[in-house]
C-alpha cells in the first residue's frame, strides 16, 4: 500500500515537474521584457530612496552645498537613464 | 518473558517506508532541478528553468510530508521509529516531543533539507519573472545543497530507521535539552544558516552570468536580513540557555559551537553593511561576494562542528559519519568561490572611488577590516586545538580568557563605529558638519566616563569603561538622528514633531530600522561589559539554618524539599534573600536527577547516577541579576544506595520506587551541607532586554516590505485586470 502511494506520489511530482517540457519551444524569441522591466523598476526605487537620502543629509547638514548639488545631480542624471529605459522598454511592449 | 508489542507495528512500518521513499523522491527532485536549470541556462531554453523551478517547488512538498510523518510519529509515540525511539518517551511533555525530532543528528539534518526547500521555493517564486541570467544558476546552486543534505540523510544519517520489535518506552529526551530556550534554538540557528544560501545562490549564479550589478542584492536583501535575525536570535537564546540551564552562570562560553555560530553572523553583519556600499555607491565588489561566500561558508563549518566531533563541545551531537562529507561540501564551496571570484575580477571593479575619509563608505570599509578581524581571531581561537596537533601532535585549547583578550580591543572599536556610522553621510561629511554631529556623542563619552570614574571602580576596569563611554557615544547619536529626523521634515511640512518623526521614520524604514538595531547591539554590549567585568561570584557551603553574606545580600538556606515526578527526582533548595534586614527575594535553586539506563547501576543507583540538570534560582531586575545554582551533597547515600541494590534487586517496580521515594524522604529531613554558587550579575539582562528586543524590532523594521512597493503591486494588479477585462481602470 504504502510503494503504491509512494509510485502515485513520484507520478504526479514527475508531471508537474516535466509540465513546462511538454510545451512546443516558442519559434518566437523570448520576451524578456517583462523581466528587465522589474529589473528597471528595483533600480528606479533604488536610485530613488539615494536620491531623498541624499536631501535628508543635506537637509540635516551633513553634506555641504557644494557636495550636495554634485552628488544630486550625479544620482539624478543616473535616475534620469533609468526611466529612459523604462519607456523604451515600454514602447517595445507597446504598453 | 513475552516481547511488548507496540500495537502501531505494521503501520509504523508502512509510515517509515513511505518517509524513507519522499526523501528518496525529494532527492530525485533535487537532482534533476540542478540538472534541469544547468541546461536552461547553458542553452536558454526557459522550459528547463520553469521545470526546474517546480522541481524545487516539489522538493518542498515532499520534505514537508517527511516532516509531518515524524512530527505525527513523535506525537503519537511510535517507538517503532527508531529517531522516536532514541529521543521521546510518553512521559514527555507535548511541547518536547514536537520539538525533540531536531535534537537528534538525523532530524536536524532533516530541518537543514526542509527549511532550504521552503526558502528557495520563496525566492523563486519571487523572482521567477526576474533574473533571467542568474536564477537557472541559483537554482542549481540551491538545489544542489539540497540534494546534498538529502543525500546525507538517505545514505549516513537515515531519519525513517525502523525498529522491529518496537520497544514500550522510548528514551525521553536529552535532560539538558528540556528547556524552553533550548527547543527554539536550532530551528533559528539552522533558519538563519540556511537563509544565507539564498544571497550565496544568487552571487553565484551572478558570478556565472556575470552580471555583477546590485541586481542580485537587491532581490536577495531580505533573505540576507532573515538570516542574519534569525541566526542573532539563535545566539541569544543559546546564551539565555546557557545562563539558565547550565549552572555555570555565564551566558558565553567561546566554546566552539557557539564561535561556529558566532563568526557566519559577524561576517554577515559585514555584508549586509558592505552591500549598502556596493548598492549605492557602486563600491566594494569585491568584498561582497567574498563576504557572501565567506559567510556561507561558514554557516557549513557550523554544522560541521556540531556534527563531526573534531573539536568537544557540549552543544555537539559528538562523532558521527557526516563530518567527512560535510567538510568536502565545504572545501567545495570555498574553493569554487575562490576560483569564481577570481575569474571574475575585471567586472567586479569599483564604479567610484571612496572621496572622502569622513564617509559613510569609508566608515563601512573599515567596519569590514574590524569584523572580519574579528572573525579571524575567533577562527583561529577555535581551530587551534586542530592546528596545535598538526604540527606539535597535541591538542592545545584557547581558554575564555585568550578569547576576552583579543576580541575585547576589536568589541570596543565596534561599539564606537556603531554610532559613528549614522552620523556620517554618503559621498563626504563636511568637516563643519563632521564637528557639528559628534560634539554632543563626545560630550555624552566623556560625561559617561567621568560619572563612572567617580561612583565606581570602573578605573580598574578600562575596557569596560571605554564600552560604556563608546555605548553611550552610539546611544546620542542615533537619538540625534532621530532627531533630526522628525526636525528636518517638520521644518518642510509644518507637522508636529511627533507625527513628522513618525512619518519621516516612515518614509525610510530602513535606515531608521538600522539604528534601532545599532541600539539593541549598544544595549547588548553594555549588558555584557557590566556583567562580565563587575560581576561578584561565591561559592558557599551551607548548612540548613545557615546564612552568608553576597555583596549587599544576606543568603539563608532555609530548608531542602524533594519534587519527585514519574520522569525524574529534584531536590529543592529555599532560600530567603535580604538586604538590610528587609526581605528581598524567595529563590528555590534545583538539582534534578534523571534515572540511567545503565544496569549496572542498580536498581536505586540508576536514579541518582544518570544526567543531572540544575534548575537555577533567578532573581532578575533591571540593575542586574541575582543567580543562584545548588548542588546537594548526595555522598551521604553511597551506603544506602548500595545495600538497596542489593536487596530491591528483584523486586517490582512498584516497591523499588517506593524504596526510593522514602530514601529521598529521609534525605530531605535530615540534609548534608549543601553547595550553592551565588552570583550577582550587573546589567546582564540587558543583553536580552532591552538589548536583543531592540535587535529583533530594528531588523523587522529595516525588512518590512516598503508602503511604495505595495502600493505598486496594487497598481500592478489594477493595470492586469484592466487587460485582461479589455477596459481601462480607474484610479483610486
Amino acid at each position: 500500500m504504502e510503494v503504491l502511494l509512494a509510485v502515485v506520489i513520484v507520478v504526479l511530482v514527475a508531471w508537474f515537474v516535466t509540465a513546462p517540457l511538454r510545451d512546443r519551444p516558442s519559434a518566437k524569441p523570448e520576451d524578456r521584457s517583462e523581466a528587465e522591466l522589474a529589473d528597471l523598476e528595483a533600480r528606479k526605487q533604488a536610485k530613488y530612496r539615494q536620491i531623498r537620502d541624499a536631501e535628508a543629509d543635506h537637509t540635516a547638514g551633513k553634506l555641504s552645498d557644494e557636495d550636495f548639488r554634485r552628488l544630486d545631480s550625479e544620482l539624478r542624471a543616473e535616475a534620469i537613464e533609468i526611466l529612459k529605459g523604462i519607456d523604451r522598454l515600454r514602447q517595445r511592449r507597446g504598453n | 518473558m513475552p516481547v511488548e508489542v507496540h500495537h502501531y507495528d505494521l503501520g509504523v512500518l508502512q509510515l517509515t517506508i513511505l518517509g524513507s521513499a519522499l526523501l528518496a523522491a525529494a532527492l530525485l527532485a533535487a537532482l534533476y532541478a540542478a540538472g534541469a536549470a544547468v541546461y536552461g541556462g547553458r542553452t536558454g531554453d526557459r522550459r528547463f528553468v520553469q521545470s526546474s523551478r517546480r522541481a524545487v517547488y516539489s522538493m518542498a512538498a515532499l520534505l514537508t510530508g517527511a516532516v509531518v510523518i515524524l512530527e505525527v510519529a513523535f506525537l503519537r509515540d511510535d517507538f517503532g521509529f527508531e529517531l522516536v525511539a532514541d529521543h521521546s518517551s510518553t512521559t514527555t511533555p507535548t511541547f518536547y516531543k514536537l520539538t525533540a525530532m531536531w535534537s537528534s543528528q538525523e532530524g536536524s539534518l532533516l530541518l537543514w533539507a526542509w527549511v532550504l526547500s521552503l526558502a528557495s521555493t520563496a525566492v523563486l517564486f519571487i523572482s521567477r519573472n526576474r533574473h533571467r541570467e542568474i536564477v537557472p544558476w541559483a537554482t542549481a546552486v540551491l538545489a544542489g545543497i539540497g540534494s546534498f543534505f538529502i543525500g546525507l540523510m538517505i545514505f549516513k544519517a537515515q531519519p525513517f530507521s525502523h525498529l522491529d520489535p518496537a520497544p514500550a518506552e522510548g528514551a525521553g529526551l536529552t535532560p539538558l535539552l528540556r528547556n524552553p530556550y533550548m527547543a527554539v534554538h536550532p530551528p533559528m540557528l539552522y533558519s538563519g544558516y540556511v537563509f544565507w544560501s539564498i544571497p550565496f545562490a544568487f552571487c553565484v549564479g551572478a558570478l556565472i552570468a556575470r552580471r555583477l550589478d546590485a541586481s542580485w542584492i537587491r532581490t536577495t536583501r531580505n533573505f540576507a536580513l532573515c538570516a542574519w535575525t534569525f541566526l542573532g536570535i539563535g545566539l541569544l537564546l543559546g546564551s539565555r540557555w546557557s545562563y539558565e540551564e547550565l549552572g555555570w552562570g555565564g551566558y558565553w562560553g567561546w566554546d566552539p559551537v557557539e564561535n561556529a555560530a558566532l563568526m557566519p553572523w559577524l561576517l554577515g553583519t559585514a555584508f549586509l553593511h558592505s552591500v549598502m556600499v556596493q548598492e549605492k555607491r557602486g563600491m566594494l565588489k569585491v568584498w561582497n561576494v567574498s563576504l557572501i561566500c565567506g559567510t556561507f561558508a561558514l554557516c557549513l563549518l557550523g554544522t560541521f562542528l556540531v556534527r563531526s566531533g573534531v573539536l568537544q563541545s557540549i552543544h555537539a551531537f559528538g562523532a558521527s559519519t557526516v563530518g567527512g562529507p560535510l567538510l568536502a561540501l565545504i572545501a567545495v564551496v570555498a574553493i569554487g568561490s575562490t576560483v569564481l571570484i577570481v575569474s571574475r575580477l575585471d567586472g567586479l571593479r569599483p564604479e567610484r572611488r571612496i572621496d572622502s575619509v569622513l564617509s559613510r563608505e569609508s566608515i563601512f570599509l573599515v567596519n569590514n577590516l574590524l569584523l572580519v578581524g574579528l572573525v579571524l581571531v575567533i577562527f583561529w581561537g577555535t581551530f587551534f586545538p586542530l592546528i596545535s596537533e598538526f604540527f606539535t601532535g597535541e591538542k592545545h585549547s584557547l581558554a575564555a580568557p585568550w578569547f576576552n583578550r583579543y576580541v575585547t580591543p576589536i568589541g570596543v572599536l565596534l561599539v564606537l563605529f556603531t554610532g559613528l556610522g549614522p552620523l556620517f553621510a554618503w559621498g563626504r561629511l563636511s568637516g563643519t558638519a563632521a564637528k557639528r554631529l559628534l560634539l554632543w556623542p563626545a560630550v555624552a563619552t566623556i560625561a559617561t566616563i567621568d560619572v563612572l570614574l567617580a561612583a565606581s571602580d570602573a578605573g580598574g576596569r578600562p575596557w569596560a569603561l571605554f564600552v560604556f563611554g563608546f555605548a553611550a557615544f552610539a546611544l546620542v547619536a542615533l537619538a540625534g538622528e532621530f532627531w533630526r529626523a522628525g526636525t528636518t521634515r517638520r521644518a518642510l511640512t509644518g507637522e508636529s514633531h511627533a507625527v513628522a518623526l513618525g512619518k519621516g521614520i516612515a518614509r525610510n524604514r530602513r535606515r531608521y530600522g538600522g539604528y534601532v538595531v545599532h541600539a539593541g547591539i549598544a544595549f547588548v554590549l553594555i549588558g555584557i561589559a557590566a556583567s562580565s567585568s563587575f560581576q561578584t561570584n561565591r561559592d558557599l557551603r551551607l548548612q540548613v539554618g545557615q546564612s552568608a553574606k553576597v555583596g549587599d545580600y544576606t543568603i539563608r538556606y532555609d530548608k531542602l524539599t524533594s519534587d519527585p515526578t514519574a520522569e525524574r527526582l529534584a531536590f529543592v533548595s529555599h532560600l530567603t534573600v535580604t538586604r538590610d534586614g528587609k526581605r528581598v527575594t524567595n529563590l528555590t535553586p534545583a538539582r534534578n536527577y534523571y534515572p540511567s539506563d545503565d544496569p549496572s547501576a542498580g536498581p536505586i543507583g540508576r536514579y541518582f547516577m544518570g544526567e543531572s540538570t540544575s534548575e537555577v534560582g533567578l532573581r532578575t531586575r533591571t540593575g542586574g541579576d541575582l543567580w543562584t545554582a545548588f548542588q546537594p551533597d548526595l555522598s551521604v547515600l553511597n551506603p544506602d544506595i548500595v545495600r538497596g541494590n542489593r536487596q530491591l534487586a528483584g523486586l517490582p517496580p512498584a516497591a523499588q520506587e517506593f524504596a526510593i521515594l522514602a530514601l529521598v524522604q529521609h534525605y530531605v529531613q535530615n540534609p548534608p551541607p549543601a553547595n550553592f554558587r551565588v552570583i550577582l550579575n550587573p546589567l546582564v539582562v540587558w543583553i536580552w532586554i532591552p538589548g536583543g528586543l531592540l535587535v529583533l524590532a530594528g531588523a523587522a523594521m529595516a525588512g518590512w516590505p516598503a508602503l511604495e512597493s505595495r502600493r505598486q503591486l496594487e497598481a500592478a494588479y489594477r493595470a492586469r485586470l484592466g487587460r485582461e477585462l479589455g477596459t481601462a481602470s480607474e484610479p483610486s
